[in-house]
């Protein structure tokens, strides 16, 4: 009798996930909305890494007898003012948006986290100088501070990047330091300070991996707000440069043959769309997965 | 010549004495000069703000009257057809490039509908109906993501609400659902949209920059692009400054409006 008691409690103990992070990813995959997004991203992401064998013409090749064709058989999304694929300019375009995301979180994160996760540790006056700088980022429009900044370094995809990353810096820090001064109050914290660990080896192994959680969901809608930002520092003239291709650059071009060539603002903004669309579906996702009081 | 220039414009000092030089002429209500369109630039933010402010208000007004009433709907109808309907509008408003869909809606009223004009700007005062024309498209554009931001703001604040007791009370005395929701459940609900609502004023700056490209309005957004591209360096540090102003000054509104709006608050 014991044995068939133990036995539905054992399956149901070994099918439960072990650990946060697992548990977290099986509330992932529950939504469905989120999955579809997390889809998309690795369709674009698989797009643009395989673009040189998924693009069916060379995206700077110029043909002047194929100036602004519609789309056809031959060229599926038509064909741009200087005779280019706009499609193979769509997939290689993929590439410098998507870079371009990920590298300005990245940057905006390198910077942002640990000077929050310093502000909220230390806290004192290190606090309130970082706290002042950030008020002071965050009192200008992240655009007009990413425009002034690309400006100041000169138009390119890798100083668009550095604009993108730092202009977003503010937001990891404000995250950080609040994730932190929340992780700090817990008693795992004081334990660990109470057995003799410096200051820094507490911050870094006991209170950083406790902070992860709202940085990824920051991280991911960041990477969505990026992507429309380099788009339109491209758009403006401020990014990529031509004749490489980028969706905004694509843009720019298209409103002058707008009652000429439709196709060529359709398609761009419609990668852009959907793309960053599928970053706020699971950064939504994760927000409501990593939630502790869902748990 | 050029030593002559550089002594004048305090090019030759270290960059800290160039900065102090600026801001004791902020201080005096001079923001430089523009080589390129010689004009003071005090004068030039004087012409072209109001343009990009009455864009933004009629921006905000739009964000207003689209976002709310869907908020409240999708609150009211939580967890139905209405509320994902609601939920994916916004997610999709959010998610959509501005310049974009300036782009688009270019093409289909003004290139395939012919309805209004896809460019320019004319003055409120000289001819109300024909600005209203031009700024209606650009004003839909830049309201359209503070929209989807007001929309989540109000689902969020109305859900709290409708769980209050007080809604219990009235729904309990017999009240009709309407007026349980505007009555008593909004009018709590609108205090932090109110508040953050004023903080979103703020991103206006950032999607007016797109919105006069897209649609040639020339306001302030447009002038910073254009000084960034001609280099006119003073131009660019004047409109930085002066939008960072404009955007701390509504951030403390916004902190005042909370004060005010907010009975619980006013004694402390």
């Amino acid at each position: 009798m014991s044995t068939t008691v133990a036995a539905p409690a054992i399956a149901r103990t070994a099918a439960m996930p072990r650990s946060p992070m697992q548990l977290a990813v099986r509330r992932f995959l529950h939504r469905p909305v989120a999955v579809a997004g997390l889809l998309v991203i690795v369709l674009f992401v698989s797009v643009a890494a395989f673009a040189p064998l998924i693009a069916p013409y060379d995206p700077v090749a110029t043909s002047w007898s194929a100036i602004r064709k519609a789309p056809s058989l031959a060229h599926w999304m038509g064909t741009d003012e200087n005779g280019r694929d706009v499609l193979a300019r769509v997939v290689y375009g993929a590439r410098a948006s998507l870079l371009a995301g990920v590298v300005a979180v990245l940057i905006a994160a390198g910077i942002g986290v640990p000077a929050g996760l310093l502000a909220g540790f230390a806290e004192g006056w290190i606090d309130i100088v970082l706290s002042r700088i950030v008020d002071a980022m965050l009192a200008c429009p992240f655009l007009i501070l990413a425009i002034a900044l690309a400006a100041f370094l000169g138009p390119d995809l890798t100083n668009a990047m550095i604009a993108i990353g730092v202009s977003t810096a503010p937001r990891f820090m404000r995250v950080a330091r609040a994730a932190t001064l929340d992780a700090s109050s817990n008693e795992y914290v004081e334990a660990a300070r109470a057995i003799g660990n410096p200051g820094w080896r507490v911050a870094v192994r006991h209170v950083l991996p406790n902070i992860v959680p709202p940085i990824m969901v920051q991280g991911t809608l960041a990477i969505a707000a990026a992507i429309i930002a380099e788009a339109s520092l491209s758009f403006l003239g401020l990014g990529q440069q031509p004749p490489a291709p980028s969706w905004g650059s694509m843009l720019n071009s298209a409103q002058r043959f707008l009652s000429q060539a439709p196709w060529l603002a359709v398609f761009p903004g419609l990668a852009i769309f959907l793309v960053v669309l599928s970053f706020n579906l699971v950064g939504d996702g994760l927000r409501d997965a990593l939630d502790p009081r869902g748990r | 010549m050029l030593a002559q220039i550089r002594a004048e414009l305090w090019l030759d000092r270290p960059l800290p004495v160039q900065y102090l030089h600026w801001m004791g002429n902020v201080l005096q209500g001079n923001l430089g000069f523009s080589w390129r369109i010689r004009q003071p630039v005090a004068e030039l933010v004087l012409q072209k703000l109001p343009v990009t402010l009455q864009l933004g208000t009629m921006a905000f007004i739009i964000a207003v009257l689209i976002g709310v009433p869907t908020g409240i709907i999708a609150a009211v109808y939580r967890n139905r057809f209405l509320d994902y309907v609601a939920n994916g509008v916004g997610l999709a408003g959010l998610s959509t490039p501005n310049f974009w869909l300036g782009i688009m809606l270019i093409l289909l009223i003004s290139v395939q509908l012919g309805w209004l004009p896809p460019s320019g700007y004319v003055p409120l005062t000289e001819d109300w109906r024909q600005s209203l024309a031009t700024t209606i498209m650009p004003a839909f554009v830049l309201g359209n993501a503070i929209a989807a931001i007001l929309m989540r703001h109000t689902r969020s604040a109305m859900l709290t609400s409708l769980d209050q007791d007080y809604v219990r009370t009235a729904r309990a005395k017999g009240l009709r659902e309407f007026v349980v929701v505007i009555r008593h459940a909004l009018r709590n609900a609108l205090i932090p949209v109110v508040t953050l609502g004023a903080l979103e004023l703020g991103t206006l700056f950032s999607g007016a920059v797109l919105t006069e490209q897209v649609f040639s309005i020339p306001g302030f957004g447009k002038m910073v692009v254009d000084a960034v591209f001609n280099r006119d360096y003073p131009v660019v540090q004047g409109v930085v400054l002066v939008t960072a102003f404009l955007y701390v000054m509504l951030n403390l509104l916004a902190d005042v409006l909370y004060v005010v709006i907010n009975p619980r608050l006013r004694g402390a």
